[in-house]
């Protein structure tokens, strides 16, 4: 592999229902500015079925190129059409970079293109930055300069790796939602279109797609929200978890609880935060009425962003907030989420 | 129907973290279990046994050690097992692993691979896919109701907002989530058989169709340039304000880090 033939920071642009999903705009906010590190440019890869309409959003938030593979084979995401798709596009332009969101999409997608294609992919990234591979010059082996070195958290949140691909292109990574920064949006920017399509012939591998069930199923899954609002006992009763609910729809979140909570009745056990419940690390995470057991901390204190809310000012859940209010959770709930109302609809 | 659940042995994550002075882990020197997600995958695999007869067979790949999650899912009911363990395998990334698991698993017949979905120590959720990639048979990830129809699987396969039902022909590759069910014990009976069973067990000379070039820490295309235990993080801010206030004040917050 001549890896001087890999150029360009690419990005696969993920869309549903032919909306363009955020990650995709925070993927190429980040890809610019690795690109600017490396004097390149950052490339957006547009797969679906009457898309290519979509392509000026993601020059207007930075996007330099859009390829847009546009087949009907490609409406709905299936992994065996939209693998062909990045594959061929990576074998046809051959990026240096190649970032992908680690939504359900894209932790399933990555895997399948890097095993075809034969390079290292570095599973759902919370930092990203170009430098030297190894960090720090070791006797005898060369050092590689403008390498990606991809930061994960693993091991439940108890470590953190930083990893290379010095010896395979593209450097691969899935990279978390809601961690990357979007660019502000320049209304009217244009980017290079390229239409590419490599053909689509349908085999063993491409699945029958039999229904789409757009509900949230039972057991949709508190670990993948990227907002938690979750309630203790201090909430009071289940009738109360309305207005925490009211919240969670407001900001985009889900609801989620403490261990009372669910040994009182409140809320099924699939819902519990905490070390018999699940470990989740959303972008913010909501305490509303939540003491702090040491238990609960353990499953939620590698949230991106934790604000307390609790009228007692000694609960321990002050100790790992980022933002603690001490007051009344009846009054403070309600009134955030009015307002929150109102920001969000002045959008 | 001749079913293959790929397990893998792990630290408890809720134990201490350790590591090799070249930043690989340090699994020998921490408390292991079967790790969650493959074990739902195993009873998802048993429950296809009780319901329309197969024989399933686990693997892992591991050090000797790991053969106790093969007996404890034997003790489930598993038929067979297969412990794939050689030095030159050691250090494996998600592409050295699968490739490794591939060419152990084509000196089989299986109609079925049920992996889970992401192992508690890597997080990665990358094996599983990987692995259906070197075998090229189709995978459906995040499966969450698994039935069979003729020469053909039917699965529930979780999106962020939806879920999708998906036919695909066998052989097909399933990866299982934790919450798909709630794994059986054990019983007296099978643990008494599992530690009389037969693990077999397989070196680099049984894999098939694998180069040594993509085997273990060598044949790893990522490398760890750094790994540390994280930095707990302090205590932030602590206001007490009325509620108008504390409402500001949340807002603002959110509005500097850019969640709104």
């Amino acid at each position: 592999m001549n890896l001087e033939e890999y150029k360009g920071v690419y990005v696969f642009a993920q869309q549903v229902d032919n909306k363009i999903d955020s990650i995709a705009f925070e993927l190429v906010g980040k890809g610019k500015d690795l690109a600017a590190d490396l004097g390149t440019d950052v490339t957006a890869v547009l797969v679906g079925s009457g898309v290519k309409d979509l392509a000026d959003q993601l020059a207007e938030y930075g996007a330099d190129r859009v390829i847009v593979v546009d087949d009907p084979e490609c409406k709905e995401y299936r992994t065996e059409p939209y693998a062909h798709a990045l594959a061929s596009v990576i074998k046809e332009f051959k990026p240096e970079i190649f970032l992908v969101g680690a939504t359900a999409i894209g932790r399933d997608l990555g895997p399948r293109v890097s095993a075809r294609i034969h390079t290292g992919l570095t599973a759902d990234c919370t930092q990203l930055d170009i430098g030297d591979f190894p960090l720090n010059p070791v006797p005898g082996k060369e050092t590689k300069h403008n390498q990606l070195l991809m930061t994960r958290p693993a091991f439940g949140g108890n470590t953190i790796a930083t990893i290379a691909c010095p010896d395979f292109r593209p450097q691969m990574a899935t990279v978390r939602p809601g961690v990357m920064q979007k660019h502000p949006r320049v209304p009217g920017a244009k980017a290079e279109v390229i239409e590419f399509n490599p053909g689509f012939v349908p085999d063993h591998k491409y699945v029958e797609i039999l229904d789409v069930v757009k509900a949230v199923s039972d057991t949709v899954d508190i670990m993948d929200a990227k907002i938690l609002v979750s309630g203790g006992r201090g909430v009071g009763s289940p009738e109360n978890f309305k207005i925490l609910e009211d919240l969670a729809e407001v900001i985009g979140g889900t609801v989620s609880c403490s261990r009372a909570v669910v040994d009182a009745g409140w809320k099924p056990k699939a819902l519990q935060v905490g070390q018999t419940g699940k470990t989740v690390r959303p972008n913010v995470y909501f305490a509303i009425g939540i003491s702090g057991a040491i238990q609960h901390l353990a499953g939620m204190e590698e949230s991106d962003i934790i604000i307390a809310i609790n009228k007692d000012e000694t609960a321990p859940i002050f100790d790992v907030a980022d933002y603690g209010i001490v007051g009344d959770l009846n009054k403070i709930v309600p009134a955030l989420t009015e307002r929150l109302r109102v920001e969000l609809a002045a959008k | 129907m001749k079913i293959v659940v790929c397990i893998k042995q792990v630290p408890d994550t809720k134990g201490g973290v350790q590591f090799n002075p070249d930043g690989t882990l340090n699994r020998a020197a921490m408390l292991t279990i079967m790790n969650p997600d493959d074990k739902a995958g195993l009873e998802a695999a048993l429950r296809l046994k009780d319901q329309y007869g197969a024989e399933v067979t686990v693997v892992t790949m591991g050090l000797p050690k790991a053969e106790d999650v093969l007996r404890e899912a034997m003790a489930m009911g598993a038929d067979k097992a297969i412990l794939v363990t050689d030095r030159v395998l050691g250090g494996a990334d998600t592409w050295a692993t699968s490739q490794t698991l591939a060419g152990a698993i084509r000196n089989l017949e299986y109609d079925l691979i049920i992996t889970g979905r992401q192992a508690i120590d890597g997080d990665t959720a990358q094996v599983g896919p990987q692995l259906s990639e070197h075998l090229n048979i189709p995978v459906i990830s995040y499966a969450q109701n698994i039935k069979i129809d003729g020469d053909s699987v039917i699965v529930e396969r979780q999106f962020d907002d939806r879920y999708h039902v998906l036919k695909a022909k066998m052989p097909c590759l399933i990866t299982a989530l934790a919450e798909l069910n709630e794994p059986r014990y054990m019983t007296p009976g099978g643990i008494f058989d599992a530690c009389k069973a037969e693990v077999t067990v397989w070196g680099r000379a049984n894999l098939v169709d694998v180069e040594d070039s993509n085997l273990g820490l060598k044949g790893s295309p990522t490398q760890i340039a750094k790994a540390s235990d994280k930095v707990r993080k302090g205590q932030g801010e602590k206001v007490n304000l009325d509620p108008a206030e504390s409402v500001d004040y949340i807002v603002g917050k959110l509005k500097e880090k850019h969640v709104i």
